[in-house]
């Protein structure tokens, strides 16, 4: 017999915890929790089924933030702390938080392995182009002439272009979205997070303390002028013309999602605890 | 933000009354939020101008509610009052937010909160072919162009600060 969820429908306000977000007023990330709770509400989706993880950064503060499991790990090493988590729990909802420091430096390498190993999971990545927690270091998406005192006359070098290595790498579902529009935002969450594979989503969430420019963001993004592509060449042929502010989403692939078949563990947990013992 | 085409669609009094709540209600979360932001960034004299501007917004939602009668319009307006584009006429704009923001700025977001429910209720009057939809969207021009009236009074109250209203003497200065 199957056990039906009586209980009555999530609010988005369900999905928030009583713990009070200390990011700066006016920074974008308070938005894209918003659009986190909007999407869990219009999936329906238990706060139990679903789990939060992230790496380090001011974005990766999110998962304390909503009523959800969550994991706040290490730097850079969300994906490899999902990806386990998924692959043992194939029934939970994983997704996934991070910054353009965490997600695109310190963990870059496990991006492009994400994307390749096609786990069904979501990646959110809350793309600054800056470091904000550690007080403004220019990072892979900051504009090669960013002049500070840490990166005197620019930085020189070519920003990284996170939709184009996700489309490279095999990652199922890309998308771009902006802070500054929730429900924009939270509607490309629900199908990011309904789309098999490993879906990826860079939203653009200004930092306003280290990067005031970055309000100005909000009149530069504009929707992409054509539908979404299951075609990768045809998506690489429209992020060759891109401007960084075309939003919605770029690509939906059929690849099948990576899911090894996990079976009993050979070996109990209490046996390597005696190994640690004192 | 919110066009009158990227708002739900009101096809009956019970719609309209549903989605007149939703805007008081979402007003009221937002402004709790920005209170919330002010409280964690010690910054006392707004976080009682957000709650006080959330005070009247739940007094708004709370007496549409009433007004609703059997109509639940909490239930509905869960249902069918989502915004797919944009958010509610009065979500204030967080990214319009500073830590060292005043009374002035508050009440600027409090207008333009106001001025789009006004906005949006005239093109409900504007559209509807329905004369009790029209009756109830004109009840709630009416009560929409007091806020706006309102807010303007107490403008005057909390003039425009100076240019340096955010200057800081001890501001957060990236890494040097």
């Amino acid at each position: 017999m199957s056990v039906v969820d009586m209980r009555p429908a999530c609010k988005p306000g369900d999905y928030k915890s009583d713990i009070k977000p200390i990011w700066c007023p006016g920074c974008g990330d308070y938005h894209v929790l918003m659009s986190f709770t909007r999407a869990f509400a219009e999936l329906g989706l238990p706060p139990e089924n679903i789990v939060v993880v992230s790496g380090i950064g001011c974005s990766s503060r999110i998962p304390a933030y909503t009523t959800c499991y969550g994991f706040h790990g290490v730097h850079g090493r969300s994906l490899a702390i999902a990806a386990g988590l998924k692959v043992t729990r194939p029934e939970l909802t994983v997704v996934v938080a991070s910054g353009d420091g965490d997600g695109y430096s310190i963990g870059g390498n496990h991006f492009l392995h994400a994307c390749r190993r096609n786990i069904d999971m979501t990646y959110v990545v809350m793309d600054n182009h800056i470091y904000g927690m550690t007080k403004g270091q220019p990072s892979p998406t900051t504009e090669p002439e960013f002049d500070t005192a840490l990166s005197p006359g620019g930085t020189g070098l070519r920003p990284f272009h996170p939709l184009v290595i996700a489309l490279a790498s095999g990652a199922n579902f890309v998308a771009r979205c902006f802070s500054g529009e929730p429900n924009e935002t939270a509607a490309v969450l629900v199908e990011a997070i309904r789309h098999p594979g490993f879906s990826f989503v860079e939203v653009l969430s200004p930092c306003v303390t280290f990067r005031p420019d970055e309000k100005e963001w909000k009149n530069y993004v504009h929707p992409a002028p054509v539908a979404p592509t299951s075609d990768p060449a045809k998506a690489a042929r429209r992020l060759m013309t891109d401007d960084g502010f075309n939003t919605g989403i770029l690509y939906r692939g059929d690849r099948k999602p990576y899911q090894p078949s996990v079976g009993q563990p050979s070996i109990d947990v209490s046996e390597l605890e005696r190994d640690f013992e004192l | 933000m919110s066009a009158a085409s990227e708002a739900p669609k009101v096809k009956n009094l019970a719609d309209l009354l549903a989605v007149a709540y939703q805007i008081e209600a979402d007003a009221v979360d937002r402004y709790n939020l920005l209170a919330d932001q002010m409280e964690t960034h010690n910054n006392p004299e707004l976080v009682a101008v957000f709650r006080d501007l959330a005070r009247a917004e739940g007094i708004h939602r709370d007496e549409i509610r009433r007004l609703a009668g059997e109509v639940d319009v909490v239930a509905h307006a869960q249902r069918m009052a989502k915004w797919k584009r944009g958010e509610s006429p009065e979500e204030a704009n967080l990214g319009d937010a500073h830590y060292l923001m005043t009374p002035w700025h508050a009440l600027q977001l409090a207008l333009k909160g106001e001025e789009r429910a006004l906005a949006f209720f005239k093109s409900i009057v504007e559209t509807t072919k329905d004369p009790e939809i029209k009756r109830m969207a004109d009840e709630f021009v009416e009560e929409e162009a007091e806020h706006v009236n309102l807010v303007h009074r107490l403008l005057r109250r909390h003039p425009k600060p100076a240019a340096n209203w955010s200057s800081d003497p001890d501001p957060p200065i990236p890494q040097e």
